[in-house]
C-alpha cells in the first residue's frame, strides 16, 4: 500500500491528491533537491546515498551522463563535459567571450545571440546544460516521495538580472517541471534557519559558492522578511580559490597554466581537493600528475590563506556596500548565515566574522541550507500548510527604466525595490505627428543609456497623429515575483498598447554588475552633470523643431521678410550653441534667447490663430446650435 | 484491540515531534473519499478534542476519534521503505478491499 506521511493538523490530503514539492538549489559545482516530509525539510540522497549531485554534464555519442560520473571524466574528457554552466546561462556572447576564456570549453562562434558550446553531442546553450541537472534531480524528488511533483521552487543567486532568471525558468520548462516560483538564495537560508520565527531584527546572509557570491541584507519584522539591499559578484567563488591556487601550483611546479585543457582540469581538481582538505587539516600533501612527470609539495593553511585574500577581502568590500544600501551598521546585524560550500574555508569565516563583529551561523550544512529553505517555501505554495505563514518580500537588485530623448534613462523602478511591483509613468511624443515611440527597456544604474544593460526594445504604433508633446503613453512596469518584468506601453486616449515580457536578451555590456553599480558612484557627479547637459540639448532641439514647424506653416504670411531673416538668425545661434556648448547654462540662456527673440511672432500667431478660428461664424450660431441640441 | 505501532514507527513519530518541536502526538483517522470509498488520516496533534480517544505505545500517543476508531481498530502502524520512498503504512485487518494503490479502502 501506499507509504503515508504526516501532515499538519486539518492538512491531510485527499487520495491521490498530494501536492508533492521540492526545493531545488541549482548550483554552480553541486545542485541538491530538498523535500518536506512529515513536517520536516530534508536533501533527498540518490540510491547510493550521495545527496549533493555535481552541476557537470558530460556529452557523449550516445548518450548524456550527469553528477559524479560526469565529473570524474572531467579531466579526461574536457571538451564534451560541461561544468559551471551557471556561469553562462541567461549571459550573451560578448560576456561568454570574457568568461570563456577562463573555461576550457569550445565556443561555436554563430550568428545566433545565445552562445553554444560544441560537444560531440552536438552544439548545446546553457539553458540545455542546466535542464538536463533539472532532470535527473526532479526524476530523484519523483522517485523519493512516489509521485509526480505539482511544483518545484527552484534557488537563483539574489543578483541574477531578468535574462539569467528566465533563462533558469526555461532550463526548468526543458525538464518538465512546473516552477511555483525563483527564489533568492540568501532569502532560502534565513527560512531554512527558521529566522522567520525568531525575533524581530536584521540578519545578513554571506553565501559564497562555487561561482557565485551573495550577500543579502534582510530585515524581519512582524514575521515579514524584507530583503533590504543586496549585492554581489556573479563571477566570484570557490571556484576562483581553485583557479588561484592551481595556478600558484603550476607556477611552483614551473609549468606554465595555460599549455595544456587537460593539466588545467588536473591542476584544478588538485587545488580543490587540497582547499577542502585544510578545512580540517593545517596541512595537507600535493601530488601534481604533469606531463613532464609527478611533483610534489605541500600546502599550509596560511599559504591558502594567503592565496585567496584578495578574493575574499573583495566579498567584504562588497558587505560594506550593501551595509551601506540597507543604511544599517555592522552592529545592527543580528545573525550572519553562513551559505555556500566556499565557507568552509576557515580563511572566510575569520574575515566574515572580524567584519560583522561576531560568530557567522555555520549549523546547518552550508551546501544544503539553500535547498532546505527553498523546499519549506515549495511546501508552502503547493498549500500543505494551514495557511500562508510566509510573506516573502524580495528585490529588484538594478533600477529598471526606459530610454527617454538624447540616451538619457529614466528610472521606472528603483533599485532594491521589494518586488513584486508595478509602477507607471507617463511620457509623450516628441515630434509633431510622430505615430510610433520606441519603447527601449534599460537595466542599470547610469544616466545614460549607453552605460546601462539594455534588456529590450518593441514599438507602440499607430499613436494618432498629434502636435508634439500632446499625446499620453503610459508606460508600466510590472516586476512579478520572479523578478521577471513586463513592460507595456498605452497610448491613453485610443488605447492602442504595445507589450513585451523581458526575455533573456543576452547583450549584457562587459560590465559586471557589481561594476555597474560600483560606476554609478563613482561617476555620480558627472553624471548627472551630463544629464542635465543632454536635457538643456533635447530641449533646445525640441524649441527648434517647434519653431520650424510654426515658421513652414505660417512664417511667411505673418512675419516680414526682415523679421523672418532674424529669426532665422536667432534660431541658427541655438544651433550652434547646442552644437558646441558642454555648459547646460550656456545651453539654457541660448534656449531663453531665441524665445524672447521670438516673442512678438508667438504673440501674432495666437492671434492669428483665434480670428482663424472665429472667421465665418456668428455669436448667434451658438445659440442657434445650443436651440437644435435642446429639442 | 486499539492501535499499535512497530518500533520503527514509534521511532520516526518520536523523530518529527521533536524536530516539529510541538505537538502531543499523532492523529489517525478515516475520511470518506478516495476512489474506494474511505481514506486515511494522519496529522499532527496539537489539541485533543472531547471525541477523541487517546493510545500510548512504545511511548507515543496516538490520538484517533471514536468514529475513526470503528474502522481502525487493531490497526499497527508500521513505518518502512519502498525504493527511495519511506513513510508509514497502515496494517488494517479491517480492511476489506482496497484501491490499487492503497490510499483508500473499503471495510
Amino acid at each position: 500500500m501506499a507509504l503515508l506521511q504526516i501532515a499538519e493538523p486539518g492538512q491531510s490530503a485527499a487520495p491521490h491528491a498530494h501536492r508533492l514539492a521540492a526545493g531545488i538549489d541549482l548550483g554552480t559545482t553541486n545542485s541538491l533537491v530538498a523535500s518536506v516530509r512529515s513536517g520536516r525539510a530534508e536533501t533527498l540522497p540518490d540510491e547510493t546515498g550521495a545527496h549533493l549531485l555535481p552541476s557537470v554534464v558530460r556529452y557523449m555519442r550516445d548518450g548524456v551522463v550527469v553528477g559524479e560520473a560526469a565529473r570524474k571524466a572531467a579531466a579526461s574528457d574536457p571538451l564534451n563535459t560541461l561544468s559551471s554552466v551557471k556561469r553562462l546561462i541567461g549571459r550573451g556572447v560578448a560576456d561568454v567571450k570574457r568568461i570563456g576564456s577562463e573555461l576550457p570549453y569550445e565556443f561555436v562562434t554563430v550568428d545566433s545571440t545565445v552562445p553554444r558550446v560544441r560537444t560531440i553531442a552536438g552544439d548545446v546553450t546553457a539553458i540545455e546544460v542546466s535542464a538536463e541537472i533539472l532532470k535527473i534531480l526532479g526524476e530523484r524528488a519523483r522517485h523519493t516521495l512516489g509521485g509526480e511533483l505539482s511544483g518545484v521552487v527552484i534557488t537563483v543567486p539574489a543578483y541574477f538580472d531578468d535574462a539569467q532568471r528566465q533563462a533558469t525558468k526555461d532550463a526548468a520548462r526543458l525538464a518538465g517541471l512546473h516552477v511555483y516560483r525563483l527564489l533568492n538564495e540568501p532569502t532560502a537560508a534565513a527560512v531554512a534557519y527558521g529566522l522567520d520565527r525568531g525575533a524581530d531584527g536584521v540578519h545578513a546572509i554571506y553565501d559564497l559558492g562555487g561561482g557565485t557570491f551573495d550577500v543579502s541584507i534582510l530585515r524581519l519584522q512582524g514575521g515579514v522578511f524584507e530583503v533590504m539591499a543586496t549585492g554581489g559578484d556573479t563571477a566570484l567563488g570557490g571556484d576562483d580559490f581553485d583557479a588561484a591556487v592551481a595556478i600558484w601550483l603550476l607556477q611552483q611546479a614551473g609549468a606554465s597554466a595555460t599549455t595544456d585543457r587537460g593539466v588545467m582540469r588536473h591542476a584544478l581538481d588538485v587545488a580543490r581537493a587540497a582547499k577542502e582538505a585544510l578545512a580540517n587539516a593545517e596541512t595537507t600533501p600535493i601530488a601534481l600528475g604533469l606531463p613532464a612527470g609527478g611533483w610534489r609539495t605541500e600546502l599550509s593553511r596560511a599559504q591558502l590563506a594567503a592565496l585567496i585574500e584578495p578574493l575574499v577581502r573583495k566579498t567584504i568590500s562588497t558587505c560594506r556596500r550593501v551595509l551601506r544600501d540597507a543604511g544599517v551598521t555592522a552592529d545592527e546585524i543580528e545573525d550572519v548565515v553562513m551559505v555556500g560550500g566556499s565557507t568552509r574555508t576557515l580563511r572566510v569565516r575569520e574575515l566574515v566574522g572580524e567584519f560583522f563583529g561576531r560568530e557567522p551561523l555555520v549549523d546547518i550544512d552550508p551546501d544544503r541550507v539553500v535547498a532546505i529553505g527553498a523546499a519549506i517555501q515549495a511546501d508552502v505554495l503547493a498549500g500543505n500548510k494551514p495557511d500562508d505563514e510566509m510573506l516573502l518580500l524580495d528585490v529588484n537588485p538594478l533600477s529598471l527604466g526606459i530610454e527617454t530623448m538624447g540616451g538619457l534613462t529614466e528610472k521606472i523602478i528603483p533599485r532594491n525595490t521589494t518586488i513584486p511591483v508595478a509602477r507607471a509613468q507617463e511620457f509623450t511624443t516628441f515630434k509633431d505627428g510622430q505615430t510610433a515611440m520606441a519603447i527601449h527597456v534599460v537595466q542599470g544604474e547610469r544616466e545614460l543609456v549607453s552605460d546601462c544593460r539594455s534588456l529590450a526594445r518593441f514599438e507602440l504604433r499607430e499613436i494618432p497623429p498629434m502636435v508634439a508633446g500632446a499625446a499620453r503613453i503610459r508606460v508600466t512596469f510590472a516586476v512579478d515575483a520572479d523578478g521577471l518584468l513586463q513592460v507595456e506601453a498605452r497610448e491613453q486616449a485610443t488605447g492602442v498598447s504595445a507589450s513585451v515580457e523581458v526575455k533573456p536578451s543576452y547583450g549584457l555590456t562587459d560590465d559586471e554588475i557589481t561594476g555597474m553599480l560600483q560606476a554609478s558612484i563613482d561617476h555620480a557627479h558627472d553624471d548627472i552633470q551630463l544629464r542635465r547637459l543632454v536635457e538643456e540639448q533635447v530641449e533646445a532641439r525640441r524649441v527648434i523643431e517647434a519653431l520650424a514647424a510654426a515658421l513652414a506653416s505660417d512664417g511667411d504670411a505673418l512675419l516680414t521678410p526682415e523679421e523672418r531673416t532674424a529669426i532665422d538668425a536667432a534660431m541658427e545661434r541655438l544651433r550652434l550653441v547646442v552644437g558646441d556648448s558642454r555648459e547646460p547654462a550656456a545651453i539654457e540662456a541660448a534656449i531663453k534667447q531665441l524665445e524672447n527673440d521670438c516673442e512678438f511672432y508667438v504673440e501674432r500667431r495666437m492671434n492669428s490663430n483665434i480670428r482663424k478660428a472665429m472667421a465665418g461664424h456668428r455669436v448667434d450660431e451658438f445659440s442657434e446650435e445650443d436651440g437644435r441640441g435642446a429639442e | 484491540m486499539g492501535i499499535t505501532l512497530t518500533p520503527a514507527a514509534a521511532n520516526r513519530v518520536q523523530t518529527f515531534l521533536n524536530n516539529r518541536g510541538r505537538g502531543v502526538g499523532v492523529r489517525l483517522g478515516v475520511r470518506t473519499s478516495g476512489c474506494s470509498g474511505l481514506a486515511y488520516v494522519l496529522e499532527f496533534v496539537d489539541d485533543v478534542d472531547d471525541d477523541d480517544q487517546v493510545f500510548e505505545d512504545r511511548g507515543v500517543k496516538v490520538i484517533i476519534d471514536r468514529k475513526s476508531l470503528v474502522y481502525l481498530d487493531g490497526t499497527e502502524l508500521d513505518y518502512g521503505k519502498e525504493g527511495l520512498n519511506e513513510g508509514f503504512k497502515f496494517n488494517n485487518p479491517n480492511v476489506k478491499d482496497q484501491c490499487g494503490c492503497g490510499e483508500s479502502f473499503k471495510v
